[in-house]
C-alpha cells in the first residue's frame, strides 16, 4: 500500500466519523431543544395567569374565570392515595425479589408480570379501574377508586426503584449481620432497608411525579368536570389538574377565551411534576456522591 | 429446651414472612390477571351482538348510530399509523442520543443530558397534547395549507417526544453493558471510534437496543392523551399523513364518558381495551424474551 492511498482512505474514514458524530450531537441537541422549547413556551405564556387568586380560588363563570384550587387539592389527594397504595406493596415486592427469591421460576414469573404491568396502557388502567373499583366494588367515581388505579399504575416504577436500591446495599452488610446471629428478617428490616431507604424514597418521589401527571386512568374513575367544593371523604369525586387541562382545552365553547387559564394550569402541573422529578434526580445524585461504601 | 423452642418460633416467623412477602410480590401478576378478567367481563357481551371478525375488521365505527356499527379497523389503523411515524422519528433520535451519552459525550454534558431525557420522560402526556394543539397544530395547518393541523404528523411528532426517553435510556444501558474488551480490541486493530461504535458496540448491544425500540413502540401505541388531543379524531382509514385519525386509545378516552352504562357502545370500548391490552402485552413479552434470550452476550461468550 503506498502512502497516498493510505492517507486518503484515512481521510475518508475520519470524514465518516465526523459525519456520524455530527448526527449524534445533532440528535442530542434536538432532544434538548424539544424539552427547553416546550418549557420556555409554557412558561412565557403561563406565568401571567399565575396569581394568588388563581392558585387559591375555585373556577367561576362556568370555568371561564377564577382559579384552579379544587384541581390542585384533588391532584394532591389522588397522588398521596396512590403512593400510600404503591409504596408498601412495591417495597415488599422488591424485598421478596431481591432477598428471598433471587432466582427460580417464581421470581421469573413475578418479574415478567411486573414488566407487563408496566407496559399496560394508561387508558386500560382507566378501564380496569372503572370495571373493578367503580362498578364491581361499587365505589363509584371517587378519590379511592382513582387513587387505587393510579397506585397500581405506578407500582412497577416503585418496585423497580426499590429493587435497585436494595441491590445496591453491599452483600457484606448482610453477611456481617447474619454472622452475628441476627435473623434474616431482622437483617432485612434493620440493616438492608435503612441503607436502601434514600434510594427507595427517590423511587417513590418519581412515582408521585408520574401519578400527578396521569390523565387517562382517572378520567372514568375519579375526575370531575367541575366541583366548587372540596372533597369531604374519599368517596367524593374530585377535580384534577391534568383532567382540568384536557377539559378546558377541548370541551365547551370558550376554548379560545380560556387560553390564559389553560396555560396557567399547564404551568402549575409542569412545575409540580418536573419539580418533583428534579428533587428525585438531585437526591439520587447526592446519594451516589455520598455513598460510604 | 427453651432455646430450641425459641428458634422454632423464629423459624416459623421467618417462613411466614417469606410467604407473606411472596404473596404481595405475586400480587403484580394477579393484578395483571385481574385487569384481563375485568376487561373481558365488560367487553365480552359485545360479541353477542357482532362477531369478533366483524369487530376487528369492520371498517365502520358508528357506535351511536341506529343501528350502531362497531368496526374498529379504522381505529387499529389509526393506532398503527401514528405509532409507525412516531417511531420513524423516535428510533433514530433515541438510539443516536444513547450513543452520544454512552460513548461520546464528556462527563459533564452526559449528566445534564441524562437529566434532560429523564425530565422529558416526566412531562405529563396531557401537557404534550396541549402543546401539540396550540403550537404544532396551527403551525402545520398554516405551513402546509391544511384543513386541520390535528393529524397523523402532529400526533407522530408528539408521540415521538414521549417515546424517545424510553428508547434512549434502555439503549444507553445496553451500550454500557458491552464489555470494555470489545472496544479495546477494536481500537487495537486500528479501527476509528466511529467504526468501533458502528461495527462492534452497536452490534453487541443490539438485543438491548431492540428491546428499547419495542418498548418505545409499546409506549407510543398505548399513549392516550396525546392522540386524543392532536390526532384529529376522525374514525376513518387515513389516505395521507395529513389526515386525521382516531387511534384506539383516543376512542376509548373520548367516548367512555358518553357511552350509556353496559350499552353496546360501552362493551365495544372495553373490547377495544382488550385488543389494546393484548397488543401491548405481546410487545412486552417479546421485549422480555429478547432481553433474556440474549443477556449472555459478554466477554464470557466469546
Amino acid at each position: 500500500m503506498n502512502g497516498k492511498t493510505f492517507e486518503s482512505s484515512m481521510r475518508s474514514r475520519y470524514f465518516k466519523q465526523r459525519l456520524f458524530f455530527g448526527a449524534v450531537r445533532l440528535s442530542a441537541l434536538l432532544i434538548t431543544l424539544a424539552l427547553l422549547g416546550i418549557l420556555a413556551y409554557i412558561l412565557a405564556n403561563g406565568f401571567r395567569a399565575i396569581t394568588w387568586e388563581f392558585l387559591t380560588q375555585p373556577p367561576t363563570d362556568s370555568m371561564t374565570k377564577g382559579g384552579i384550587m379544587p384541581a390542585i387539592v384533588g391532584t394532591f389527594y389522588l397522588t398521596v392515595g396512590a403512593i400510600l397504595v404503591a409504596l408498601p406493596l412495591g417495597v415488599v415486592s422488591a424485598i421478596f425479589l431481591t432477598e428471598y427469591a433471587k432466582q427460580g421460576a417464581l421470581s421469573r414469573i413475578i418479574r415478567v408480570g411486573v414488566n407487563c404491568l408496566a407496559g399496560v396502557p394508561s387508558v386500560v388502567f382507566g378501564l380496569f379501574g372503572l370495571g373493578f373499583f367503580v362498578v364491581f366494588l361499587k365505589f363509584g367515581s371517587c378519590i379511592l377508586a382513582g387513587a387505587l388505579t393510579l397506585g397500581i399504575l405506578i407500582l412497577p416504577t416503585i418496585i423497580g426503584a426499590a429493587e435497585e436500591a436494595i441491590k445496591a446495599v453491599p452483600q457484606t452488610f448482610r453477611e456481617a449481620s447474619l454472622a452475628l446471629g441476627v435473623s434474616k428478617w431482622d437483617t432485612i428490616f434493620r440493616i438492608v432497608l435503612p441503607s436502601a431507604l434514600p434510594g427507595i424514597l427517590t423511587g417513590a418521589i418519581l412515582g408521585v411525579g408520574r401519578a400527578a401527571g396521569e390523565t387517562a386512568p382517572i378520567m372514568f374513575t375519579a375526575a370531575a368536570f367541575f366541583t366548587a367544593v372540596l372533597p369531604k371523604s374519599i368517596f367524593d369525586e374530585v377535580m384534577a389538574l391534568p383532567y382540568h387541562i384536557y377539559v378546558l382545552a377541548t370541551a365547551g365553547t370558550h376554548i379560545e377565551e380560556t387560553r390564559p387559564l389553560q396555560y396557567g394550569t399547564v404551568l402549575v402541573l409542569i412545575a409540580l411534576v418536573l419539580g418533583i422529578d428534579l428533587i428525585a434526580i438531585i437526591m439520587r445524585s447526592m446519594i451516589r456522591r455520598n455513598k460510604r461504601w | 429446651m427453651k432455646n430450641r423452642k425459641h428458634s422454632l418460633t423464629k423459624r416459623v416467623k421467618e417462613i411466614a414472612i417469606r410467604n407473606l412477602f411472596g404473596f404481595f410480590a405475586f400480587l403484580s401478576v394477579l393484578l395483571l390477571g385481574l385487569i384481563l378478567v375485568f376487561l373481558f367481563r365488560e367487553g365480552i357481551p359485545l360479541f353477542k351482538q357482532i362477531s369478533v371478525a366483524d369487530f376487528l375488521f369492520g371498517t365502520a365505527w358508528y357506535p351511536t348510530y341506529e343501528p350502531p356499527e362497531y368496526g374498529i379497523w379504522p381505529l387499529i389503523v389509526g393506532s398503527l399509523a401514528v405509532t409507525f411515524f412516531a417511531c420513524l422519528i423516535a428510533v433514530p433520535l433515541g438510539i443516536l442520543s444513547a450513543v452520544y451519552i454512552a460513548e461520546i459525550a464528556p462527563a459533564g454534558i452526559k449528566e445534564i443530558l441524562k437529566s434532560i431525557i429523564e425530565l422529558l420522560a416526566g412531562l405529563p402526556s396531557v401537557v404534550l397534547g396541549f402543546f401539540g394543539m396550540v403550537i404544532v397544530g396551527p403551525w402545520l395547518q398554516e405551513t402546509f395549507d391544511l384543513p386541520t393541523g390535528l393529524n397523523i404528523v402532529n400526533a407522530a411528532v408528539m408521540l415521538a417526544i414521549m417515546a424517545i426517553p424510553t428508547i434512549s435510556s434502555i439503549s444507553e444501558d445496553a451500550l454500557y453493558a458491552v464489555p470494555r474488551e470489545f472496544k479495546e480490541a477494536s481500537y487495537a486493530l486500528g479501527a476509528t471510534r466511529y467504526e468501533t461504535i458502528i461495527r462492534v458496540i452497536i452490534p453487541a448491544a443490539l438485543s438491548g437496543i431492540s428491546t428499547a425500540v419495542i418498548l418505545g413502540m409499546a409506549r407510543a401505541i398505548g399513549e392516550t392523551m396525546v392522540v386524543l388531543m392532536v390526532a384529529g379524531g376522525a374514525a376513518a382509514i387515513p389516505e395521507s399523513i395529513f389526515d386525521a385519525v382516531r387511534p384506539m386509545t383516543a376512542s376509548i378516552a373520548a367516548e367512555m364518558g358518553e357511552a350509556p352504562f353496559r350499552s353496546g357502545h360501552y362493551h365495544a370500548l372495553f373490547a377495544t381495551g382488550i385488543v389494546l391490552f393484548m397488543i401491548t402485552l405481546a410487545f412486552n413479552l417479546i421485549a422480555d424474551y429478547i432481553s433474556n434470550r440474549f443477556r449472555e452476550t459478554g466477554s464470557g461468550t466469546l
